[in-house]
């Protein structure tokens, strides 16, 4: 797999994001595979942001682990990143700004200084605009034609037409051209491959994929890395007919989600883990008044506030714990965005199908970084079914009637003579309270019992309908890895690399962490020569759950809670200790 | 229609009841409860409406007076403590052709869902909020709520309580409620008009009911009321003056105001929903197809 990876640093307002995005686009629109990492702080201003756009002719599921060029808008940024920039690499700098003696970058890495501010002020006084020449010449290193960076700038500026999209344009091209006469295009620089690919955050895939699958109603609460799942539906709410509102707090978003439920449309919330923790009870009424409602949680480094910017997969725990008392839930981990568009579709079927919440698992490594999708991964045809289906049949209508499966007819306010009463409280068949004056009767306590078999008896169905666990790579290797969620994307780039190099391993990874399929688990796990738990968290809660549910133990474990996302070389380190610790 | 309450006993699928009635299910509350008037003022005042019972959603969140919705024979959601507003806002937002009543107590909407209370009415959600405001926690048999009077000896404030009540009143002109009311249970024609005219009201309507514990509040008693209570309406007040209703919701001690303190008329949030001018949402379209064009912001 040939790839080529651009970095770009700086402080936060300095324009990090559009310079790499842009980057990350010119590669996807050469029909390339991306990875764009983005990388920031809890600041609006000043600190060290970064931007890396990785692309391959292949699929990069991960950030990798070195970069080719590095465009520095500050020292700090040399500083930080020169040490990950391979033999043949570059670094752009404008001396105008700093100086950048050989001594300060590693062997074999060569500088090159373009007169960034010097060409802004010949379109403006704007210093900000130093980012276009700066860009250009990044583009031309990287291989990108010129023309192509243009069509991207204009498109990103939009309607904004007039000066600024003249003096970007204009701003690149010096840019372009003064590294074309001063160095040459970078060695590893990919060509054009096809069609330009789709490229998008797992936000964005979660949102669009709740989207075609009839979502009609959010209700969020600002919490990064979710937030831009409601900013991505709230600039399309008109279009697409969906009510977006942004509540009180997380309680309120919840609450509203699970009544517009209850009120006829498919309803979603999304948050981070600090703001899941003040939905558990909500969760917990989904549950029991059995109405769908899907919730994202887009894990972030916690406890408490812990590292907005960072992150982590430490809420599994919390996910699968959510709530008091007992009541049927699914957890989807897609672990790209390709993967998040179906998660998304897949959670509004099972919120539907099975009538109780489904959590989408997301965290801000899948949900705010850039991944390439191909078009074919993003089918907007996606079935969305009426949801008044319960029609008249002269029976008495019962809205938590017993049945084999635990589900039950689910009428809608305004249908008539089906109206009934959805209790928080334990209830009858008829959605009638059997907390007060029936609670500890022998006939209630007896139908409290069955209510309780009705709704647990639906994880079972779930454990059938939810995407299966996958073993995947060489059958037979001799090592196992177990991941889920975001960190299978790292698993699947180290595999890359240690079959390079004479290590065949296989991955089992999870879609769904909850409810499992046992015996397809059980069956996996079976079969495995040696396994090795990768997860980012500290105690290895997915490890943990697998135990609880197959006695299985998982002793070999790479565990990560310093907030950064795995790396592939860290697991191919760890793999290769375990391969040679089973030769000893 | 039968102005007699139509019992709805289980029902074949089908044969719709016209009107809102009692249903099968007999009220739970202590005899005397003062939300028994309110549960008459309520039923009363959709019938009148002759609002089907279909369309009529009743909201509630966790307390005795919370319990309502399963006493009366329409779509009824008894949430968890102190959400019903949020609730309720979600089936507005779902399907606003449907009647949105909120029924709860003060511990239920002034302490724990205070935070609700305030943005349900700053948003102008054209739905109806009925609290059972007895001063008291009643379920957990006799805490100090957020409306108890200072100095009053609860379970929880043995030597009485020591923080200000909450003025659901003030509060409510406050938070930019459209329609401000008080009404007291023991005179339930005049809480029967209070409560039809915050339904048919174009907005968030707001009616808190003196609605007495007549277990575990000896202070607020249906007698403390009678003797204070006096009606805005026959006591000259214009409910268009926001100014006349502050200085209204101000008095407390022998002269106690209820009636409609204030009235306006201001888009509602589902008016300014652009997304809802189509339509209630549950009908309208769902889903992506032929959406393509969509995807083009990704290449």
């Amino acid at each position: 797999m040939a790839e080529i990876a651009v970095r770009v640093g700086g402080q936060a307002g300095d324009g990090i994001q559009s310079i790499g995005e842009a980057l990350a686009r010119g590669f996807s629109r050469m029909g390339l595979h991306v990875f764009g990492l983005t990388a920031y702080q809890s600041v609006i201003r000043g600190g060290h942001v970064w931007f890396q756009a990785r692309a391959s002719d292949g699929r990069p599921y991960s950030p990798g682990d070195a970069a080719d060029i590095l465009y520095a808008l500050d020292k700090a940024t040399v500083e930080i990143h020169a040490a990950a920039l391979r033999p043949g690499g570059t670094v752009i700098y404008d001396p105008e700004k700093f100086a950048l003696p050989p001594s300060d970058l590693p062997a074999g890495v060569q500088a090159l200084g373009v007169p960034t501010l010097a060409i802004a002020r010949k379109f403006t006084s704007q210093s900000i605009l130093q980012n276009a020449g700066g860009l250009g010449a990044a583009a031309f290193l990287a291989g990108i034609p010129l023309d192509l960076l243009h069509q991207i700038l204009l498109d990103s500026f939009g309607r904004k037409a007039g000066d600024v999209v003249t003096w970007n344009t204009g701003a690149s091209a010096e840019g372009y051209r003064f590294a074309e006469a001063h160095a040459s295009v970078c060695a590893r620089a990919l060509s054009k491959r096809g069609a330009p690919k789709l490229l998008m955050t797992g936000n964005q895939a979660i949102a669009l994929g709740a989207a075609a699958a009839g979502l009609k109603f959010l209700a969020q609460y600002p919490m990064t890395p979710a937030s831009s799942i409601m900013h991505w539906l709230a600039a399309h709410a008109q279009t697409l007919g969906i009510v977006v509102k942004q509540a009180e707090d997380e309680l309120a978003a919840i609450n509203m989600a699970i009544g517009a439920s209850f009120g006829g449309v498919r309803s979603m919330t999304a948050t981070s883990g600090g703001g899941f923790a003040l939905m558990v009870e909500a969760l917990g009424m989904a549950g029991m008044t059995e109405t769908p409602v899907v919730v994202v949680e887009s894990q972030r480094a916690g406890p408490s506030t812990g590292l907005p910017t960072k992150t982590e997969q430490g809420d599994l725990n919390l996910m699968l714990g959510a709530g008091q008392g007992e009541f049927p839930r699914a957890i989807l981990a897609p672990s790209n965005p390709a993967e998040a568009y179906r998660a998304a579709i897949d959670a509004f079927r099972l919120a539907e199908e099975w009538q109780t919440p489904v959590l989408l698992a997301s965290d801000l490594h899948l949900s705010e970084n850039l991944m390439t999708v191909d078009r074919e991964e993003v089918d907007l045809d996606v079935p969305v079914p009426s949801l008044f289906t319960v029609t008249p049949n002269g029976h008495t209508y019962q809205r938590y009637q017993y049945t084999e499966s635990g589900v039950s007819p689910r009428a809608l306010p305004g249908q008539p003579g089906l109206e009934f009463v959805a209790g928080s409280d334990e209830h009858d068949e008829r959605g009638h309270l059997v907390s007060d004056i029936r609670a500890g009767i022998p006939v209630w306590v007896s139908e409290r019992r069955r209510m309780m078999e009705k709704r647990m008896k639906k994880l079972e169905g779930l454990a059938k309908d939810a995407p299966p666990p996958v073993l995947e790579g060489t059958a037979g290797a001799p090592l196992t890895f177990v991941a889920w969620g975001s960190t299978v994307g790292a698993v699947r780039d180290a595999q890359a690399e240690l079959a390079a190099t004479g290590h065949p391993t296989n991955l089992l990874h999870f879609p769904t962490v909850y409810p499992l399929d046992l015996p397809a688990t059980r069956r996996l796990l079976a079969v495995a020569h040696r396994t090795l738990l990768v997860e980012a968290n500290y105690s290895g809660q997915f490890g943990r759950l697998l135990r609880a549910e197959t006695g299985v133990e998982l002793r070999e474990r790479l565990l990560k809670y310093d907030g950064e996302p795995f790396l592939p070389h860290e697991i191919v380190a760890r793999a290769l200790e375990v391969l040679n610790d089973v030769r000893k | 229609m039968s102005e007699s309450s139509a019992t709805a006993a289980p029902q074949p699928i089908g044969t719709p009841l016209p009107v809102v009635g009692k249903s099968d299910i007999k009220p739970t509350w202590c005899p005397g409860c003062g939300d028994f008037g309110v549960i008459a003022a309520v039923e009363t005042a959709l019938k009148r409406l002759k609002i089907p019972r279909h369309n009529v959603v009743l909201v509630s969140g966790i307390g005795c007076s919370s319990n309502l919705p399963h006493f009366l024979g329409a779509y009824g959601f008894h949430a968890i403590h102190g959400r019903a507003l949020p609730v309720a806002e979600g089936i507005r937002w779902a399907n606003h052709g449907l009647t949105v009543v909120g029924t709860g107590g003060d511990g239920d909407g002034f302490g724990i869902g205070a935070g609700h209370f305030v943005h349900a009415m700053r948003r102008n959600v054209d739905l109806t909020y009925v609290t059972m405001d007895n001063q008291i926690y009643g379920l957990t048999t006799g805490q100090a709520s957020p409306t108890s009077t200072l100095g009053q000896k609860t379970k929880s404030t043995p030597a009485g309580v020591i923080e200000n009540p909450i003025d659901p009143i003030a509060l409510a002109l406050a938070s930019g409620a459209t329609y401000v009311a008080r009404g007291f249970s023991g005179d339930v024609k005049h809480l029967t008009d209070l409560v039809a005219n915050g339904i048919t009201h174009h907005g968030f309507s707001f009616v808190d009911v003196f609605s007495p514990c007549v277990t575990y509040n000896k202070i607020n008693t249906f007698d403390f009321f009678r003797q204070r209570v006096y009606k805005l309406e026959s006591a000259g007040h214009d409910p268009t003056d926001l100014v006349a209703a502050w200085q209204r919701s101000l008095e407390w001690g022998e002269k106690i105001p209820i009636g409609l303190f204030y009235r306006t008329e201001k888009p509602t949030y589902e008016d300014l929903e652009e997304v809802l001018s189509a339509g209630p949402l549950a009908l309208q379209p769902a889903g992506l197809h032929g959406k393509e064009k969509l995807l083009e912001e990704f290449v």
